[in-house]
């Protein structure tokens, strides 16, 4: 019976059942077991199978977004998705890059209490002369904290030089990547090639000076993960961050294969305009960080 | 509910709504769970998957009730005693209510919004089938050398890092594994909500089941994640060397429960809103009637999801923190009272001069009504600090917590299991057995909770295997009260493995004769693909 559909209805598609979510439950599986043993090993300097545990879990969770991409991107291609559903995966990576924004904000509120709440009480503010006098005496409040209440000394990070150039490549990235989303809408492929080209170009050079950032710390500037909460915030956030522009980077490298593969359209092009908002998010947080880490 | 559905447009018999021939028989043997995509089948794993890790669960709250018995160490190390509270709150956190709430979420949203199935059925699969994992692993770390994790389910630091052993990765890998599937879970339900409605079903036409899950999935959205930068804290500042909560670096481990608590507190209210949905449903079937002020109450529900995120700092009144900042937080906790006041006066106004009858999901219901407000207005004698000063770590916290967490958000849970579970298996649950359920439990839950309160206010503190002898009598009891309230639930057990062998008198669709809505005009049991175009909703 079910009567007609309501005009113009589009069925939703409900996949068959697939084997890739479970490949990937092992996969995370093996990635936490691996990794937890990984950590203790090293910690303790024991050889183990952690490392090992945690590559294999690695190779399977690839194995299981190649599988499950393919999968998604064969039924794309063969036209079985309805605007609907195109809607479901808009709105899930909006979730999906909401639950990442509140997962910075959990580092930057480590932050912002160090700078404002835990470093000053310690220098004895607010009601805390004794905790200051008792505890730590020749202890004075600072940020950036380059000598620790337990004696750790490092330098900061300037904002000037490196940092700057990094934000403007971040920045113009942005840019470049808007230019070719547009030309994706207007179907001038040369445009989206060459502008999705240069935001992973910039993309990869905006790692390599990162890198170049952290050597330059640990080596010239003796800030290290271990000196203090001003080294833990600073690698932590930035270090994040890195994590996040390495993925971005990758997602745009398999889109630009898929675009030299002639995938998409001007009205069908989820996993572009997926992996640019992706790319526009880690990019306001970087704007969120350079100001926040290295300028105040 | 004020949803009209247009009966034309509905399929209201077996036959009427047949399988469409794309769709596949449904796939038999260990492979059909194991790969299903089916809102149905996923939500039948995440209830069962629930109901074992309750039963674990419950296993070791009876061990720490075995050791409690009599003072003195009887039966375990403090140590393991540690392991067993730790472990014990994690899984029925993490592992029962929550993961409860999603499969009730799964069965019965895209039912109740005329949904063909969750909006990403393949990452559905995924969010569900992480979870075992996830326990797996938490399970096998109290086995690890040195015992698992001992530090409480806050893992306040720096007891879960100068402190704690080396299971230490494995919880907070388990955790971060937990994290992501709530988050999928979470992202799944919101996206149905927003997209898969029925022509014509507004948001203020949702069931409000359906409401307060929408809002529950926005809380998850935005606290796993902090409590997964928080446990990737703890890694650090255990195996390499941060100081996020050492004062010695310029960290605080006052900062650990800052940012715990701003999950912590909306997470509570992830363990109650859906609840609040589910009586919303049970009482005015059960009363004849209407909801009284559905309006007020989705109004009612975003102002406790919104207070949820300024309130966190109500757990942490004997921390030292400025007088200021204890008035705010105090205030803000005590405000949620209003809401929540409303909620308990809309079902006792639905119930006024309705036509009620006492079937099993409305004596849950009921219950859940007296008993969580118990556990509310404990709540509200905790929130003023100088007697949160008196209170604080003491047994009447732990009774606070159980009154609104198991006769809150279990009892729901057992009520919407009796309410729904006709539909899905659709034959009537033996009636003898759950009513002899209902008050086994409802008994023994209070003999077991409401001393709690006595020896808390008399300074019994939690999470010690000892106590002082004059706590004895009273600690007697209420170990009586634990093991019978444990016992009671094997009950439950039968009668739901019974309710799955398709015993019992068949029921129409409709199942309860007040029923409104549109899971009640799809048949009993629910094909296993319902809604495969959507109904027109008036």
């Amino acid at each position: 019976m079910a009567q007609e559909a309501p005009e113009e209805y589009q069925k939703y598609y409900v996949p068959e059942q697939s084997v890739w979510p479970i490949v990937g439950a092992v996969a995370l599986f093996l990635i936490a077991v691996g990794a937890a043993n990984f950590v203790v090993e090293s910690v303790r300097e024991e050889p183990g199978l952690g490392g090992y545990t945690l590559i294999a879990g690695l190779v399977m969770l690839i194995v299981m977004i190649f599988g499950w991409f393919k999968n998604q991107i064969d039924e794309s291609m063969s036209g079985k998705y309805s605007a609907q559903l195109g809607r479901s995966y808009r709105q899930g990576m909006l979730w999906f890059i909401f639950s990442e924004v509140m997962f910075f904000a959990a580092f930057f509120g480590a932050l912002f209490y160090a700078r404002a709440i835990a470093v000053p009480w310690l220098g004895g503010a607010s009601n805390n002369a004794m905790t200051n006098e008792v505890l730590w005496p020749a202890f004075e409040a600072m940020w950036p904290l380059t000598l620790t209440p337990g004696g750790t000394e490092t330098q900061a990070m300037g904002w000037l030089g490196l940092p700057l150039y990094n934000t403007i490549i971040l920045l113009v990235s942005s840019v470049t990547l808007h230019y070719a989303h547009v030309g994706i809408e207007e179907n001038k492929r040369g445009q989206l090639k060459v502008m999705l080209g240069l935001t992973i170009v910039l993309g990869c050079i905006f790692l390599g000076l990162q890198g170049y950032e952290y050597v330059h710390a640990y080596r010239d500037l003796g800030l290290t993960l271990q000196s203090g909460i001003y080294g833990n915030t600073f690698f932590l956030l930035t270090g994040f961050h890195g994590l996040h522009v390495t993925l971005g980077t990758i997602i745009l490298i398999v889109l630009f294969l898929r675009i030299m593969k002639g995938h998409f359209t001007s009205d069908e092009h989820f996993a572009f305009q997926a992996g640019a908002w992706y790319w526009h998010f880690v990019d306001v947080v970087w704007v969120m960080l350079f100001v926040c880490v290295y300028i105040i | 509910m004020s949803t009209v559905t247009d009966t034309a447009n509905t399929p209201a018999t077996d036959d009427a709504h047949g399988h469409d021939d794309h769709h596949h028989h449904i796939p038999k043997g260990l492979m059909r769970w194991l790969l299903t995509t089916n809102h149905k089948d996923i939500g039948t794993l995440y209830l069962w998957f629930a109901f074992i890790m309750f039963l674990v669960g419950g296993a070791m709250a009876m061990v720490i009730r075995a050791e409690l018995f009599q003072p003195g160490l009887q039966i375990v190390e403090p140590n393991f005693f540690n392991q067993m509270t730790t472990v014990h709150g994690l899984i029925m956190v993490f592992g029962a209510v929550m993961p409860a709430f999603t499969g009730l979420a799964n069965w019965l949203v895209p039912m109740m919004i005329g949904a063909p199935d969750m909006a990403l059925p393949r990452m559905n699969n995924w969010s569900f089938w992480i979870l075992p994992f996830a326990f797996l692993i938490l399970l096998s770390s109290l086995f690890v050398e040195g015992g698992g994790p001992a530090f409480g389910w806050t893992f306040y630091a720096p007891l879960s890092t100068t402190y704690s052993g080396d299971s230490t990765a494995l919880f907070v890998f388990s955790v971060h594994i937990m994290g992501i599937s709530s988050i999928m879970g979470a992202i799944n339900v919101i996206v149905t909500i927003f997209n898969m409605r029925a022509p014509g079903m507004t948001y203020m036409k949702m069931p409000l089941f359906v409401w307060t899950w929408l809002i529950t999935a926005f809380l998850l959205i935005a606290v796993m994640p902090v409590l997964a930068g928080v446990v990737t804290m703890v890694l650090t500042d255990k195996y390499f060397g941060t100081s996020f909560f050492d004062a010695a670096g310029g960290g605080d481990p006052v900062l650990f429960q800052h940012i715990f608590w701003f999950f912590g507190h909306p997470e509570v209210y992830i363990m109650i809103l859906p609840a609040f949905g589910i009586i919303s449903h049970i009482v005015p079937t059960f009363s004849r009637k209407k909801l009284f002020g559905y309006a007020s109450m989705v109004y009612a529900t975003a102002s406790i999801a919104l207070l949820s995120f300024i309130v966190w700092a109500h757990h942490m009144f004997t921390t030292g923190m400025p007088v200021i900042a204890e008035l705010f937080f105090m205030i803000a906790t005590m405000i949620i009272a209003v809401p929540t006041g409303v909620k308990v006066f809309n079902w006792v106004a639905t119930m006024w001069r309705g036509s009620i009858s006492f079937e099993v999901p409305m004596l849950f219901a009921i219950a859940f009504i007296i008993l969580f407000t118990v556990g509310g207005l404990s709540g509200l004698m905790l929130a003023i600090v100088p007697v949160d000063f008196q209170y604080h770590d003491t047994y009447f916290v732990v009774a606070h917590f159980h009154y609104v967490l198991v006769t809150g958000a279990i009892f729901s849970i057992m009520a919407a299991v009796y309410y729904w579970l006709p539909k899905w298996t659709g034959r009537m649950f033996d009636i003898t057995l759950a009513k002899w359920h209902f008050w086994c439990s409802l008994i023994s839950v209070n003999v077991l909770f409401f001393p709690m309160h006595f020896v808390g206010l008399a300074g019994m503190p939690r999470r010690i295997p000892d106590y002082a002898l004059q706590f004895a009598d009273f600690n007697k009891w209420i170990s009586i009260g634990g093991f019978a309230f444990g016992l009671s639930q094997l009950i439950f057990l039968a009668l739901v493995i019974k309710a799955c062998r398709k015993k019992g008198e068949k029921v129409s669709s409709q199942v309860w004769d007040g029923a409104e809505g549109l899971e009640w005009e799809i048949p009993s049991p629910a094909p296993y693909h319902t809604f495969d175009t959507p109904p027109v909703v008036k």
